[in-house]
């Protein structure tokens, strides 16, 4: 705590560092989750095995992950970058997959009975209601993405790792305490967000 | 030729199944007619009933609407034409009663004036209020009211075909007999053709200008309800119009005959 008071400035922007790699990950990850999911959720029988391939990838430790990417594309930003978009597939995927199976069956029955295009279908009827398990997954993700990204500090020196690989080597057990504390704090906010993001989109 | 719907030696089978769901059935549903399919579950008549609409591919034979071949149509474009109902309703709940009922109009691009009177004429047609109905969602709606938003939906375009596929099986009888009456009140201002599904020989009777009897696939019978109980085609037809409270079935054809004018 008391790191965190005597170097505000310093704590925040890590911090910033933080959230703005799991924010920049979160999104292209959905940009790579969302076709994916859709073509899963299009496609029952090839579901389970990209869900099984990506549950398998979900339980490498990530600091093996880390040092595989680490001897590809080198220290910094894009090891702990690709670690977190690759951790947050399965998450993302699998709650895309799981909100529009999870659509009622008649109204996509009756929706292309009245004469709605596949695209229209999806659009008006299956993602609006599958937008807040969606958006739980993407609550989960970010989770799990804010403790995962704390190894940033310890391959590229990004985000509030910074603080707390810097504490170990040191012998700093104040600085561990307060990188710790922020992330935490930056999981709850973001938890809380989401989960109101969550409940509006379901009560339309 | 509005409306008509004509069916010519439609053949479908299900991937990986051994014999024909539909097998070799021609029959003609004419313009503003009423025609009921009839049969237990499991007979083709659903499956009969969604080729119309090309929710069913066919693998033999053809079905015209509008004198037109339906698979030479844009499949879409054909459905937004023709009005479907579905046991399970599906309303969609994330949108109001209102939206429920504009989607077909909205997909062909009413403008809004034009969408909100019809949506207003049509709760009134279907007996409920539009004030105190418009804005309410899918979830506030009893079984019965619910259908006659799903009833409303499909015909929210005024095509000239309407399908149902076992529209009341899921509401109380009472509320059943109420739709039922209303169906054919409708049914008859609009001059829509309606092709029903149902295994319920009583809803049959009650609603049909004809009855197209159905057994594994294949057409027994297609006749008016009173031809169905005084020539039976197959032994199979008489069991199923004598089967239950049969008293019942006669004294309401009695009944339709003198409604009308005893021309049948």
């Amino acid at each position: 705590m008391n790191y965190i008071l005597n170097h505000p400035l310093r704590v925040a922007a890590l911090a910033a560092g933080h959230l703005e790699l799991v924010a920049v990950a979160l999104v292209v990850a959905l940009a790579i989750a969302l076709p994916l999911g859709l073509f899963a959720a299009r496609h029952p029988r090839i579901a389970p095995w990209l869900l099984g391939t990506l549950g398998a990838i979900y339980t490498i430790p990530s600091l093996a992950l880390l040092a595989v990417l680490v001897r590809w594309v080198g220290l910094g930003f894009a090891p702990i970058f690709v670690a977190l978009v690759v951790y947050a597939q399965f998450m993302l995927t699998r709650n895309i997959v799981a909100g529009i199976a999870g659509v009622d069956q008649a109204q996509v029955d009756a929706a292309r009975g009245l004469g709605m295009s596949p695209t229209q279908v999806l659009l008006r009827v299956e993602f609006p209601q599958a937008l807040p398990v969606m958006i739980g997954g993407v609550r989960i993700a970010a989770i799990a993405m804010i403790a995962i990204a704390t190894l940033g500090g310890y391959v590229g020196g990004v985000g509030l790792g910074v603080l707390i690989f810097n504490g170990l080597t040191l012998h700093q057990p104040q600085m561990i305490v307060a990188g710790s504390l922020a992330a935490s704090a930056l999981s709850i906010v973001v938890d809380m967000l989401l989960r109101l993001g969550e409940r509006r989109a379901a009560t339309p | 030729m509005k409306g008509q719907i004509r069916y010519e030696h439609v053949t479908i089978r299900y991937p990986g199944s051994d014999r024909n769901a539909v097998d070799d059935v021609s029959f003609e549903c004419g313009s503003g007619e009423l025609v009921v399919l009839l049969g237990p579950s499991g007979c083709g008549k659903s499956t009969l009933l969604r080729t119309v609409n090309r929710l069913v591919p066919l693998d033999a034979g053809h079905v015209f609407v509008d004198g037109a071949d339906v698979t030479q149509r844009d499949a879409v474009e054909l459905r937004r034409s023709i009005g479907y109902v579905i046991q399970a309703i599906g309303l969609f709940p994330h949108m109001t009663v209102a939206q429920n009922v504009a989607v077909v109009p909205s997909l062909l691009g009413w403008d809004r004036q034009a969408i909100a009177r019809r949506v207003d004429d049509l709760l009134r047609l279907v007996g409920l209020d539009p004030d105190s109905y418009r804005t309410r969602r899918p979830s506030q709606l009893s079984g019965g009211e619910a259908q006659r938003i799903g009833v409303a939906r499909a015909i929210a375009a005024r095509p000239h075909a309407l399908l149902m596929d076992e529209p009341f099986g899921a509401v109380d009888a009472v509320v059943r007999s109420a739709l039922q009456r209303e169906l054919v009140r409708i049914v008859a201002e609009l001059e829509t053709t309606t092709l029903f599904v149902t295994h319920d020989v009583d809803e049959a009777f009650r609603l049909a200008d004809r009855i197209v009897v159905m057994r594994a696939g294949r057409l027994e019978q297609v006749a008016q309800p009173h031809e169905l109980f005084e020539h039976p085609a197959t032994a199979y037809v008489a069991e199923i119009v004598h089967a239950g409270d049969d008293v019942f079935r006669r004294y309401f054809l009695h009944g339709r005959e003198l409604l009308r004018g005893g021309s049948q």
